[in-house]
């Protein structure tokens, strides 16, 4: 039953100790003293002993060549074709919703319901329980099916504003552009509920005019000049993967919008074995990074939900946060050096170095800047060797509250597994009702006599448990010495260890629950009054606004802290009887997230503020800290080229 | 939504109310003592995870709040922790609860047969009652009953125990606990006993403060305590104590549970038992103290008929929805919560005017008797120094017509339709003979029937002057205490009429500086909730108007030919206050030295001499509580100041030129724009 990942055979190991590293001091990374042809020999060298590791043909030489950019060779697309995302992403994404377009959740011909695709472990599955979990939930009916706008109808996109100088010069500097309608479209917003639901019915507002595909860093540079001599408005695109309303076009915005999607940045410029780092270009998604450190025997260990298709660069603008942040922490604690592409030039930093006293860190006005300033083009991240054995696990506890306890005692001994997470009841059902259907006798009978030992013999009320799941990661020993220091922290707070099993479905579900359109999440210090509290204005608001079933409204801790921890809040409401369910949808949210303001809560732990949360954040940072953004905006971006118009 | 219903005051007429279930009827047909130990399973606050009442008190004792305070005291007094955790204890010992079911039902048995021989009936509206239990199961719940007789709160346990509702838990003043076995039975019902002064003592505070909180929060049972503070001895709402009801919004504003319900009560006796002991101890006969002895003699003098009783239970107010978009709750979170804070100037107001409210609802729900009325005309009569009394029919007419506007007002009146008015009338008058004296058909106050009654054994003639006058003050102030129960009917109109009527023009805007002084002077006398003056002054017009009386346009504000009796019965509502804060402030422009404690005395005598010159009609102004009231508002105006600390500790120092204009002011005789004002 163990999920150990292929350990690091010795022959791979010494190959990585092999690999030269030129500087005897241990400081930091690259230090001036070397000349650039030196360095490029270097460069070269390391990444043919990636390219090793990747055990691909050996053409791939020439997709990954660090110091140059081929800006139109045809030669990149071939690698890139390799990666996960096409500069066509429709092709293998969904258009008007999460995620690839061949897994989804529908109903089979006998009204069960069913997983479609291969690529997750519940892909090609039949879950018998989500039916009844639903029709009991909130009375979502087989019968009562929206149909969504099936294919794109290009005429009902404006036909795109072109700014004929800017195109003039971008076709001399042979950057890949396209003015398709499709491609436009697709750039057109992120994954907020409203943007979604608009695409399927078909209702398409203001879209980008065209959309750019560079190569490189220095590709950047040209697209930012040119647009900052023509005034053309330049949104950077990376995953797609926003909540924060960040990619909507503004509708006011009358010069040509053009979308820089950075997808095709996606190369591992260098690893730096020996400091620990590797040098990425921005565009590259999430699982892409992970796959390709991943063969050379490291990883990020940042792992946000959204990690299949966010970007680098997003994480870097919106100051993401991944599941693992206990071992590897948030993209603030995982960066060491940022590029980043501005209408005043270009910014970076002149070393390095872990740690600098030298005024307030320029970084984060970069981290969280959400595309208003610059386009971040190549950073330096932290790596780490791949842990050598990985261990899911999961605790059932009798209430939500002693969850919480439990957590907050985690924390305060600082023995955080690299995940831990709670969900609460409602959402610890709905986790029961995705199980596939089991495939022996044997195993649910082993499942019924779980659940009675749990609720009979332990007396937990079925209706109250909760459970956390969690992740060790590590050294075999240390993960199990761990794992027996956090069960035993459990057992306090009358934990029941659950199995390997269901720890491991919990975070599946964090994937594949994208899919079953939920949202979003946010932070605390008090979490179980403003569990309760947010939940319960859910409830109220949904029933205010005249939503008929009984909504779902659940939480889950997803990150503790020394001083507090992270909850996501999920609500879904069946919206049948309805004239507009995504204006009551938004109501609903809005007052949860005043709720959660008024309670204690921060406006955004990682998603960013993008348009959805602007007006908040007055009252969140001050006019005084507003002031500070402003004219950091107003130095950098004086013309406002980078006009998606977030966070101020 | 529950705010709107407590504020609304567009059409008092059409204001919606329940229907009253008499309770005590079936305790007429059934046992007793099957009732006593009836099945009692009341429905439970969904969040409550059941408890004992000792471990409710180690809850206190471990909260974070209190340790806070805890480690702060030892700090300050140089003890030990462990001593002051140990005071802390003992505090709490003498505070706590031990509600005990079986006490309970020994209550419900007593009760029934003592209510029996003493009420005709008591009213209640079982569908407030619903709402209430429905309120129980979903949010923390906080009772507030008015509070103008002992009764109050045993009524309400004995009404929430017949109707199977969770019993509450009571904040009962100290003085109770002097009453050996009857404070410990209350401590068993559900009563848990507080200092009514604490001031500085922080300890003091914080267990009780944590006691009430974590009792509500935890929602063991719904917290009951009087808003008013203590027993309304003049049958009008008191200004509202900030105390504890400050304690049990916190809970919420601190985001600690996601709403509280309050419960306004209104609770009106036909009669009420301490009648006449009030009238007393408004005229200066010290209150008894509570003793079990006296209850006892008292319900053995009281054993006559008392009416019938009705209780309303209001609508639930929601604190999140008095909250919404008045208090930005996010500033609780920059102070760890178990520090305690002093509320900030913003919460604060929103306490007072919540409370402002709530009173406010209790009032509108209170419900009124004829004889209400009836004490208006009977009071007015004995002011226009009316001898020989007016002829039944005369008396039954000005009833009828006061029924009538009383109703326009919006006053919730238990008039009985179905009855001629003459019966409704003399049955109310039989209620209370010991007020009223009818002879040939002629209808008076028993002012001097009382007056020998008091003094049995002695002749007339040993009487002094005074003497008589304090006897005919008791009848008085008895009856005024019925006519005080309408007061908030009327004294929204009854300030515009004055102001109409000491204003020397037409115009509006000078009848609304009028007005607005009047409603400042009297802000102590009334409930008027604070900052609301444009409003009031907008309803009072709104009823004037909408009754024929008053005519108004942008400028100016005219009196109709038919509301001439309106405005002259109005104006003689406020008549007696006004004159009463008129010799009041007389009294202390001709005092030199004086101090708190002196006022009241000094002022008594100084009023009877008046009265008995017959330099003064309102023989009510003898009650200390509008005298109490008056040098509050000369106080709060500045006219009077308190001298604190020192040698000369509670000295009044007075500002003569200004009570000089104010008592010209309130007698007309200055234009409200000139001097005062501009001191206000």
């Amino acid at each position: 039953m163990c999920h150990t990942f292929p350990a690091l055979t010795s022959d791979r190991s010494s190959r990585i100790c092999s690999l030269l590293y030129k500087h005897g001091s241990s400081m930091a990374s690259n230090s001036s003293g070397s000349d650039s042809s030196d360095r490029q020999r270097i460069a070269q060298q390391r990444l043919s002993v990636i390219a090793g590791h990747l055990q691909r043909p050996v053409e791939g030489n020439s997709g990954i060549l660090a110091a140059e950019c081929k800006a139109q060779g045809d030669k990149l697309d071939v690698s890139s074709e390799r990666r996960t995302v096409p500069r066509r992403r429709q092709e293998i994404m969904k258009w008007n919703g999460w995620g690839y377009s061949d897994s989804k959740f529908l109903y089979n011909k006998k009204g069960q319901a069913e997983f479609t695709g291969k690529r997750y472990r519940l892909s090609g599955m039949i879950i018998p329980g989500l039916r009844e979990w639903m029709e009991s939930t909130f009375g979502a009916n087989l019968q009562h099916k929206t149909p969504a706008a099936p294919i794109l109808n290009s005429s009902a996109v404006q036909p795109p504003t072109l700014n004929e100088a800017f195109l003039k010069e971008l076709k001399s500097t042979g950057i890949p552009f396209s003015h398709d309608a499709e491609d436009r479209v697709f750039r057109s917003h992120g994954h907020c509920l409203h943007e979604i639901f608009a695409l399927r019915e078909g209702k398409i507002g203001r879209v980008p005019d065209l959309v750019v595909w560079p190569n490189c860093h220095n590709d950047v540079v040209k697209i930012v000049e040119l647009a900052c001599k023509h005034n053309v408005c330049l949104m950077p695109y990376g995953g797609g993967t926003s909540v924060s309303s960040a990619l909507e076009c503004p509708p006011e915005e009358t010069r040509s919008i053009v979308s820089l999607d950075t997808s095709q940045m996606n190369r591992i410029l260098w690893i730096d074995e020996k400091n620990l780092t590797a040098h990425v270009e921005a565009g590259i998604v999430g699982q892409d990074l992970e796959r390709l450190l991943n063969e050379s025997g490291y990883c990020t260990g940042h792992e946000p939900d959204s990690m299949e298709f966010s970007s680098l660069g997003g994480w870097v603008a919106t100051r993401a946060s991944g599941m693992k942040k206990n071992i590897y922490g948030n993209i603030e604690d995982l960066v060491v050096h940022i590029k980043m592409v501005t209408p005043q030039g270009v910014i970076e930093k002149s070393c390095q170095g872990p740690r600098m006293s030298t005024g307030p860190d320029v970084h984060h006005f970069i981290m969280g800047s959400e595309g208003t300033l610059g386009v971040v083009t190549e950073v330096t991240m932290k790596i780490r060797p791949m842990p050598e054995y990985q261990k899911y696990g999961s605790v059932v506890f009798p209430n939500f509250e002693m969850g919480v306890a439990c957590l907050r005692e985690v924390a305060r001994q600082r023995c955080a597994p690299a995940s831990i997470r709670l969900m609460d009841n409602e959402q610890f059902k709905f986790g029961h009702a995705l199980k596939p259907q089991v495939s022996s006798i044997f195993t649910s009978f082993l499942d019924g006599l779980k659940k009675f030992y749990i609720t009979k013999f332990k007396g937990f009320d079925p209706n109250r448990l909760c459970v956390a799941t969690l992740l060790f990661e590590g050294d075999r020993e240390k993960v199990l010495q761990h794992e027996k220091q956090v069960y035993d922290i459990a057992a306090k707070f009358g934990g029941l260890a659950a199995g390997e099993d269901n720890g491991q479905r919990g975070y599946m579900l964090t994937f594949v629950i994208a899919y079953l359109r939920v949202v979003l999440g946010f932070k605390y210090t008090l979490v179980l009054d403003i569990c309760r509290n947010v939940k319960a204005r859910i409830v109220r608001e949904c029933k205010d606004k005249g939503v008929q079933f009984p909504p779902l409204s659940t939480c889950r801790v997803t990150q503790t802290y020394d001083a507090g921890a992270c909850v996501y809040f999920y609500f879904a409401f069946n919206y049948r009887g309805l004239s507009d369910p995504v204006h009551v949808y938004e109501q609903v949210e809005h007052a949860a997230r005043e709720e959660i303001l008024a309670n204690g809560g921060s406006l955004s732990h990682h998603h960013g503020v993008g348009k959805l949360r602007k007006e908040w954040m007055r009252e969140t940072i001050s006019s005084v800290g507003m002031g500070m953004l402003r004219s950091v905006k107003d130095y950098v971006d004086p013309n406002n080229i980078f006009g998606n118009r977030n966070l101020l | 939504m529950a705010s709107e219903a407590v504020y609304s005051h567009r059409d008092p007429m059409l204001k919606k109310r329940d229907d009253f279930e008499d309770i005590l009827e079936e305790r007429r047909n059934s046992s007793d003592l099957r009732y006593a130990l009836k099945c009692y399973t009341p429905v439970l606050y969904k969040g409550l995870t059941p408890c004992k009442v000792s471990e409710l008190k180690q809850m206190v004792l471990q909260s974070d709040q209190l340790g806070y305070v805890i480690t702060q005291v030892s700090k300050e007094k140089g003890m030990t922790t462990d001593e002051v955790t140990g005071d802390a204890a003992a505090i709490l010992e003498e505070m706590a609860q031990r509600l005990q079911l079986s006490t309970v039902r020994f209550f419900a048995f007593t009760l029934s047969k003592v209510f029996k021989t003493l009420f005709r009936s008591i009213c209640v509206n079982e569908e407030g009652l619903q709402r209430l239990q429905q309120a129980i199961h979903n949010h923390p719940v906080v009772l507030l009953p008015s509070h103008r007789s002992y009764m109050d709160f045993l009524l309400m346990s004995y009404i929430l125990y017949t109707y199977d509702l969770a019993l509450p838990v009571i904040a009962a003043g100290m003085d109770f606990m002097g009453m050996k076995v009857v404070g410990e039975m209350l401590r068993m019902s559900g009563a848990f006993f507080i200092r009514r002064s604490f001031g500085g003592d922080k300890l003091y505070w914080a267990v009780f403060s944590e006691y009430v909180k974590i009792m509500l929060k935890n929602g063991y049972a719904p917290v009951e305590f009087f808003l008013e503070g203590t027993r309304s001895r003049t049958a009008k709402s008191l200004t509202p104590k900030l105390g504890l009801l400050n304690i049990v919004m916190d809970p919420f504003l601190k985001g600690e549970v996601f709403d509280i319900s309050l419960v306004p009560v209104s609770i009106s006796y036909e009669r009420t038992l301490e009648e006449a002991l009030y009238a007393r101890e408004l005229l200066g006969v010290p209150k008894p103290k509570e003793s079990t002895s006296g209850l006892f003699k008292a319900r053995k003098i009281l054993s006559e008929d008392y009416g019938s009783i009705h209780v309303y239970f209001g609508q639930p107010v929601s604190v999140r929805s008095l909250a919404e978009s008045r208090v930005n709750r996010s500033q609780f979170n920059l102070i760890p919560r178990h520090i305690p804070t002093r509320p900030s100037e913003e919460i604060l107001s929103f306490v007072n005017d919540s409370a402002y409210r709530l009173v406010r609802a209790q009032e509108e729900n209170m419900v009124l008797k004829p004889w209400v009325l009836l004490a208006f005309v009977l009071l007015q009569k004995q002011a226009a120094e009316d001898k020989q009394g007016t002829a039944l029919d005369e008396f039954t007419e000005q009833a009828v017509w006061l029924r009538d506007l009383s109703r326009h007002y919006g006053a919730f009146l238990h008039w009985p339709d179905h009855i001629p008015p003459s019966e409704v009338v003399s049955s109310s008058l039989s209620l209370h003979r010991g007020l009223v004296r009818i002879s040939e058909g002629r209808v008076q106050l028993a002012l001097e029937q009382v007056g020998g009654q008091q003094v049995p054994g002695e002749t007339r003639s040993a009487i002094t002057p005074e003497e008589e006058l304090l006897n005919q003050a008791v009848v008085i102030l008895s009856c005024v205490s019925y006519r005080n129960q309408a007061l908030n009917v009327f004294i929204r109109p009854a300030l515009l009429a004055s102001a109409i009527h000491t204003a020397a023009s037409n115009r509006k805007q000078e009848i609304y500086n009028g007005f607005s002084f009047l409603r400042n002077m009297f802000s102590n006398e009334f409930i008027l909730c604070p900052g609301a003056t444009v409003q009031d002054f907008e309803e009072a017009c709104y009823l004037l108007v909408k009754t024929g009386a008053l005519q108004i346009n942008q400028q100016e504000v005219l009196i109709t030919e038919r509301g001439h009796r309106t405005l002259a019965f109005l104006t003689s509502v406020l008549d007696p206050f006004l004159q009463g804060y008129q010799v009041v402030c007389r009294f202390l422009c001709e005092e030199d030295c004086l101090t708190e404690k002196q006022f009241i005395p000094a002022v008594r005598k100084f009023i009877i001499k008046h009265l008995l010159t017959g330099r003064l009609r309102y023989i009510e102004v003898l009650s200390s509580d509008l005298q109490k009231n008056a040098l509050a508002a000369l106080i709060r105006l500045g006219a009077v100041q308190k001298i604190k600390g020192g040698e000369e500790q509670g000295t009044l120092k007075l500002n003569k030129v200004m009570l000089n204009s104010l008592e010209d002011t309130l007698g007309g005789k200055l234009p409200t724009q000139k001097s005062v004002v501009a001191h206000l």
